[in-house]
């Protein structure tokens, strides 16, 4: 099932980040801010003595939790459905939209304004709600400049990183009718024709759609955590709120939420507390909408529920925490991924959902680094789960009728060894055939499918004699074992 | 004590210097070292490209070469990385390979590891002077945990004019084939690294691994800075009598 996810892997990864790569001002963009939230990251964590028994509460909580899903998800349902919301089930992205767009056309409104949400951008809501006539406007100021500039976003939580704020300045004056005259690229006046632009959306809006960070089934709450207070607008104007959430989002008991925030602002923004957590629980009278409904999508998750090593993936909190200290997202930024989720975590989590044979190229979009475990908050072992869909990959391909040029050559390495003695005659053939090609101790530029290497790195020519020949010539007594 | 050596398929093929490194420095330190000849790979590059059964064959060749050592000790951390790590888990569902790796695994050691917590040294008695700047491969430091025992070990080195590298604990885009399969990125973070090894102003680069030295030197080879690389085994090993 492909058709859950939008904007799916077209072209493969390393064809998107050579073109990626090519944009010096994108690079430039992506290092700074990445850099930036790095370091700050890397002070506020430090300030907590507990940082390391946290993620471990916070690892032990998401995986108990995915393993009795079921059960904590129809607590949650009763829980919500007892304080006066209603819960939907979708199956898939088209399942959810079509919920979504019923729920709207049932008020008789023609537009929602939205909280930055990454469950409603993995089934492409907006487009889904565009199509039946209804008009979505994104409130979180990233979200409202990529939404404006026709663009995607680039990151999980800072969507238009890969924009510095002259490129903002020209989107707002080309495509956003408000915005005055002789607005400059001044962070305070950028922010406050965003902020004239979207305070005349929220007034007159009657329905919401949020997505959530957490929900609690014991007591059916709801949580949203934010910086700009456009969400907490979203969730206390309108009469409607319809949010939607991955069901992976839930956890069993409020308490467990202690852990979750202290864990999610320092791993996203570097801060000890995000400005805004709004939490709800149901409906109330003469306080906030009087209609909430909460929509639970699956859309590949049971699925990957299924995989005992790949369902960690499952635990992520959306901190990007591993986007920010990945070397490869670093220099290509988010777009080369082709998928909401983007970064480390992205090239698990998208296949994952999508199902194997799909996005096939991102599992292979890491060095291994390791930096993104470290960094994760809720310790996914992305390292591990990044080799074992590699297998799972490599495995779906083993059927075919013509092999992959690599399969028969990770076959003949392992032939070669596999005995010592082929070893060593490989070793002499190698030695040979280097300095054949070779100048002056080093291989140049070569044709055919090495070029990619050799194009920016010399390569030494092999050695006339291997360590195994020079200790079997040096130490003739032992060579009988 | 029975030391055996595991020069990896890749030291053994393209850097046998290392390998000479590692056994004078362990005969100067008063060790008698054995190089297992049926040893080969520990099969990094098929289990991280992943083909696991490409890879077990090796598992077991590796866990029959060494049976019956004391000690194993690796010029590479990646190297000890998959062996520590991955021959478990590669090695689960057959209970004949999962006991013998069992007893393998754990006494595999990277020459730091050896020389710092087996043998309990720092100063080694080497000596050499020159200015070299020491990049924290990615398994060594995430995987190994390593942490400053190259570092001390380095920096008891009579000579040594050690500089600090700037970023360096960024990945310096090798990842095996990693490189191959994703050229462009690898090339820009290649890049990256290379500067902050000239803004060093080293010499020398030195690492725990020579396939990450392998693709830094052959950048810097290639734009003749002048800045060699060379592995950590080879410069414990230098002494004053040695001219290089």
């Amino acid at each position: 099932m492909s058709e859950g996810l939008v904007w799916l892997g077209t072209p493969a990864f390393p064809q998107a980040a050579k073109k990626a790569l090519a944009d010096t001002q994108l690079r430039r963009n992506l290092g700074k801010a990445t850099g930036t939230i790095r370091d700050k990251r890397l002070r506020v964590c430090a300030e907590l003595d507990d940082w390391e028994q946290l993620r471990d509460s916070a690892a032990a909580l998401k995986l108990r939790t995915l393993r009795h899903l079921p059960r904590y998800l129809e607590q949650l349902e009763a829980s919500v459905t007892a304080a006066g919301g209603t819960v939907h089930w979708a199956a898939d992205a088209a399942e959810a939209n079509r919920i979504v767009a019923e729920l709207v056309k049932a008020t008789g409104e023609r537009e929602v304004v939205k909280v930055k949400s990454m469950a409603t951008q993995e089934i492409g809501l907006n487009e889904a709600l565009a199509a039946e006539g209804i008009t979505a406007h994104e409130t979180d100021l990233a979200e409202l400049i990529v939404q404006l500039a026709d663009d995607r976003p680039s990151h999980i939580l800072v969507p238009a990183i890969h924009r510095n704020r002259a490129e903002i300045r020209e989107i707002f004056r080309s495509r956003m009718p408000d915005a005055p005259a002789d607005l400059t690229d001044e962070p305070r006046a950028l922010a406050e024709a965003a902020r004239l632009h979207l305070r005349e959306k929220f007034l007159r809006a009657k329905v919401a759609v949020s997505g959530a960070n957490f929900a609690v089934a014991e007591t059916g709450t709801v949580l949203v955590v934010e910086s700009e207070g456009n969400g907490r607008m979203c969730l206390t104007l309108p009469d409607t709120l319809i949010t939607v959430m991955g069901i992976e989002k839930v956890v069993p008991t409020f308490a467990d939420l202690e852990v979750f925030l202290q864990l999610l602002p320092r791993s996203a923004t570097g801060e000890r507390m995000n400005p805004y957590t709004s939490a709800w629980t149901g409906v109330h009278a003469a306080d906030g909408p009087s209609t909430f409904h909460l929509v639970l999508l699956d859309n590949g998750r049971t699925a990957t529920l299924t995989d005992q090593v790949g369902r960690q993936a499952l635990g992520c909190i959306r901190c990007s925490a591993c986007l920010n200290v990945c070397p490869v997202y670093e220099r290509v930024g988010g777009h080369a991924y082709g998928s909401v989720y983007p970064g480390p975590i992205g090239a698990i989590l998208t296949p994952q959902l999508a199902g194997v044979g799909h996005a096939a190229s991102l599992p292979f979009a890491s060095t291994l680094c390791g930096a993104c475990y470290d960094a994760c908050p809720v310790k996914i072992n992305i390292p591990e789960v990044l080799v074992h869909l590699r297998a799972k990959e490599v495995d779906a391909k083993r059927g075919r009728r013509t092999p992959t040029v690599e399969s028969l050559l990770m076959r003949a390495a392992t032939e070669v060894l596999a005995s010592p003695e082929r070893l060593r005659l490989a070793q002499k053939a190698g030695a040979l055939g280097g300095r054949l090609v070779g100048r002056g101790g080093r291989i140049g530029p070569l044709p055919g499918p090495f070029h990619a290497w050799s194009d920016t790195r010399d390569l030494p020519v092999p050695p006339a004699e291997s360590f195994r020949a020079w200790w079997q010539r040096t130490h003739p007594e032992e060579n009988d074992r | 004590m029975r030391v055996a050596l595991f020069i990896t398929c890749f030291n053994d093929t393209l850097f046998p210097e290392t390998g000479k490194a590692v056994v004078r420095l362990l005969e100067r330190l008063g060790h008698q070292v054995d190089f297992p000849l049926g040893q080969t790979c520990c099969g990094q590059p098929q289990f991280n490209t992943g083909y696991r059964p490409e890879a077990r064959p090796l598992v077991r060749r590796f866990a029959e070469a060494f049976a019956g050592y004391d000690a194993v000790v690796t010029p590479s951390g990646s190297c000890a990385a998959m062996v520590r790590e991955h021959h478990p888990l590669l090695a689960a569902d057959d209970p004949g390979l999962r006991r013998a790796v069992a007893q393998v695994a754990p006494k595999v050691h990277e020459l730091s590891e050896f020389l710092v917590d087996v043998l309990g040294v720092t100063d080694v008695g080497a000596y050499y002077p020159h200015r070299v700047t020491y990049h924290p491969t990615c398994h060594s430091l995430r995987m190994l945990r390593v942490g400053e025992r190259p570092l001390r070990l380095l920096r008891a080195v009579k000579g040594i004019e050690l500089v600090e590298l700037p970023a360096a604990e960024e990945c310096c885009g090798f990842g095996g084939t990693f490189a191959v399969k994703n050229p462009d990125v690898s090339a820009a973070m290649l890049a990256d690294k290379m500067r902050h090894v000239l803004d060093s102003r080293a010499e020398v680069l030195t690492a725990g691994d020579n396939s990450c030295l392998l693709h830094i030197g052959g950048g810097l080879g290639r734009l003749r800075t002048g800045v060699r690389t060379v592995h950590l085994a080879e410069i414990l090993a230098a002494t004053e009598g040695e001219a290089r």
